[in-house]
């Protein structure tokens, strides 16, 4: 009896992976889970509206693919990279889950994606920042796609320095993604004739910037850059201003700023700042567009991680559309082999290391003399182009990059 | 320029005041919570939410009705008191005399819906609030540059901090609060309205935190998420006093503004652990705390 069941079981077993090979849609079913800070500190630029996103995408098929439904789950993962593996196994491993998307803290997309390559299924990041996700951190299980730490050195630091920002001091973010912003500006302030003459690592989150402000300020630095994110990047620019610190001569440089910490601080204290972005919601006919349906569904414009979010879960249903495969070799393989042209990039794709390459942009705040509307917020100044943007494949640390 | 363990003398002098300035914020808060945990045996894990409501209320009533700051200094630490007097009557009067988990949970619920709610209508990016018209601008001390605010903050918070601690503890009002809460019985039998008393205490102590919550408005990222990201340093902060003791909520609240001060100099990264750090080594030699009486 039990050697019959084993036979069976092994039988079953072989079947299902056989129809697997086959290009088939386990369970005839392609799950997505949402994963994002929905009620902390990072909610505004992914959350719930990232959320709404990734269902315009599900509409825009009209549920289905190939005949397989589109079933959404989500999760708040406050955060946490323990939050994060613990939900993203049970999703993997009970729950059936094809894909995971959304994908904040960049501490929470590292353990997010280890438990995702275990299983060999597939993530879709777009808001996380570490550029050590496609680099030390990468797997054949995920794809970074809207925008990484890397060409934020590339924009606003580069321009800094040509406008004569010699010596630099940070203040960091004390996790995975501060850290790795630090090393990329470090480096890009180095080799434009720079100097980085002191850095802080301050906890995340830290409500009161004064004492770090302060010590900025007593550095003598000519710039103080800012190398971490949303509240803690608010903070620290209303501190500034109150300390006067840029009164004092000294350059302020956010090196990440969403579209909902501008709104945040609004024209009148964040005008000329200058920030580098993945994609402005008002930068082309198509961006607009899709802009204009996300505001009918949230009542806010989206920041490039929601368009993101719309843009790769698109391109990953698409994979699916042309291949009849939720295998997430098959689908990878397909993402990677079609350009992306959409109203997120044009020319965009996919490398072996699962970076998205695509232009990235160069904005500064407008006034709000020059500003039209409580969301008309950035003058693009400067197109990056995506090679020039993105660490190239020869500085890879990348298990997967073929050419080392 | 001196030097203190490799420091300027300049920055540490700037890093003290601004470590007396996040005090202000820590006894204000402490100080209510030690009024409501000392007079009602109540742990009132709603603080960090009051303090939120009272910073939201005020930027709320300011882009609503144009309410502005010197109205918003009394109006919204009021209506706060409000709220909290109209929990204390439909919920906590519920569990009086429950051991003190009851009330800790049920105001950590509180908080949570109350932070929800606000949540989902205001999102975290923060509320933009201008600074006052007087108090934009500055001093240069020499050692550092003191924006205008920061001094009212000490001076708003010590003279409010000072005037509940006479209150409480020189003054017949605050001889009936002391004793209401000692034997209620007796002095029910002396004509005194107990439950009103305690109504009222409660809704004082969260006005404190409100108060604070304005104070806050102007200079840090106005969100729902606010207060609960300083709850548990100010309740570190009253361990360390002594729950119960108003003046050393007060003095606690000071010392370890300063202490966190002078680590986000020397060492930035343990800033946000050395409160906790302080609290138990104070655990260890004093388990009432610094100030608190033996038990």
């Amino acid at each position: 009896m039990t050697i019959m069941k084993k036979l069976l079981a092994s039988a079953v077993a072989s079947a299902l992976m056989v129809g697997g090979a086959q290009a088939e849609i386990t369970n005839n079913t392609v799950k997505i889970g949402y994963l994002a800070d929905m009620s902390g500190t990072y909610r505004d630029l992914a959350g719930p509206n990232g959320l709404k996103a990734l269902e315009m995408a599900v509409a825009d098929f009209g549920g289905t693919v190939k005949g397989a439904k589109i079933e959404i789950v989500t999760a708040d993962d406050r955060n946490s990279p323990d939050v994060a593996s613990s939900t993203v196994r049970r999703w993997v491993e009970n729950d059936n889950v094809d894909m995971v998307a959304g994908l904040v803290a960049s501490s929470v997309t590292i353990a997010a994606t280890k438990v995702i390559e275990e299983n060999n299924k597939l993530g879709l990041v777009n808001g996380s920042a570490a550029s050590s996700i496609t680099n030390e951190h990468c797997t054949p299980n995920h794809i970074h796609y809207a925008y990484d730490t890397y060409p934020l050195s590339v924009g606003t630091p580069t321009a800094i320095v040509k406008e004569g920002g010699k010596s630099w001091y940070i203040l960091t973010a004390d996790y995975a993604f501060g850290h790795s912003l630090e090393a990329d500006v470090t480096r890009m302030v180095e080799s434009n004739g720079g100097e980085i003459i002191g850095s802080i690592r301050h906890p995340f989150p830290t409500p009161d910037f004064s004492s770090f402000i302060l010590q900025a300020q007593a550095s003598g630095a000519d710039v103080v850059a800012l190398a971490n994110a949303g509240a803690d990047t608010t903070n620290a620019i209303t501190t500034a201003a109150e300390f006067g610190l840029t009164q004092s001569g000294q350059t302020l440089a956010a090196l990440l700023l969403f579209l909902t910490d501008v709104h945040a601080l609004g024209a009148e204290t964040a005008q000329g700042i200058q920030l580098t972005t993945g994609w402005y919601w008002d930068k082309d006919e198509d961006a607009r567009a899709w802009s204009d349906r996300f505001w009918d569904e949230t009542g806010v414009r989206p920041t490039m991680v929601h368009a993101g979010i719309y843009s790769s879960a698109t391109h990953y249903l698409n994979a699916i559309a042309a291949t009849g495969s939720d295998d997430s070799q098959t689908v990878r393989k397909q993402m990677m082999d079609t350009p992306i042209n959409d109203m997120f990039a044009k020319n965009g794709r996919i490398r072996e290391d699962g970076r998205m390459v695509h232009d990235m942009y160069l904005a500064q705040v407008k006034t709000p003399e020059e500003s039209s509307s409580e969301w008309d917020l950035y003058e693009i100044i400067r197109t990056i182009p995506g090679d020039e943007a993105f660490r190239p494949l020869s500085d890879s640390k990348c298990k997967l990059v073929s050419s080392k | 320029m001196s030097m203190i363990f490799g420091v300027p003398m300049a920055v540490l002098s700037g890093q003290l005041l601004i470590g007396i300035i996040n005090g202000a914020f820590y006894a204000l808060l402490s100080l209510g919570l030690a009024v409501i945990f000392g007079l009602l045996k109540i742990i009132n894990f709603a603080h960090g939410a009051m303090y939120m409501l009272g910073a939201m209320a005020t930027v709320i009533m300011f882009d609503t009705l144009g309410v502005n700051y010197w109205v918003a200094l009394f109006l919204a630490p009021v209506l706060v008191g409000i709220a909290g007097v109209l929990l204390e009557y439909f919920l906590l009067r519920r569990i009086a005399g429950q051991d003190h988990i009851y009330s800790l949970l049920l105001t950590f619920g509180v908080a949570l819906i109350m932070q929800g709610i606000l949540t989902n209508i205001y999102g975290v990016s923060g509320l933009r609030y201008a600074m006052p018209d007087v108090f934009k601008g500055g001093i240069n001390l020499g050692f550092m540059f003191m924006p205008y605010y920061r001094a009212w903050v000490i001076v708003a918070a010590l003279i409010v901090c000072f005037g509940t601690w006479f209150m409480i503890e020189k003054t017949k009002l605050g001889a009936y609060l002391r004793a209401g809460t000692e034997d209620s019985q007796l002095m029910q039998g002396f004509g005194i309205n107990v439950p009103l008393l305690v109504s009222l205490t409660y809704g004082f102590g969260v006005m404190l935190a409100a108060f604070a919550g304005v104070l806050a408005a102007p200079i840090y990222s106005v969100t729902p998420v606010m207060g609960s990201h300083i709850l548990i340093v100010v309740f570190a902060v009253v361990v360390i006093g002594g729950m119960g003791s108003i003046g050393g909520a007060i003095i606690t609240g000071i010392l370890m503004g300063v202490v966190e001060g002078l680590t986000k100099t020397f060492y930035p990264p343990a800033s946000s652990a050395v409160i906790f750090l302080v609290m138990v080594v104070v655990l260890m030699i004093r388990p009432n705390g610094l100030f608190g009486k033996e038990a």
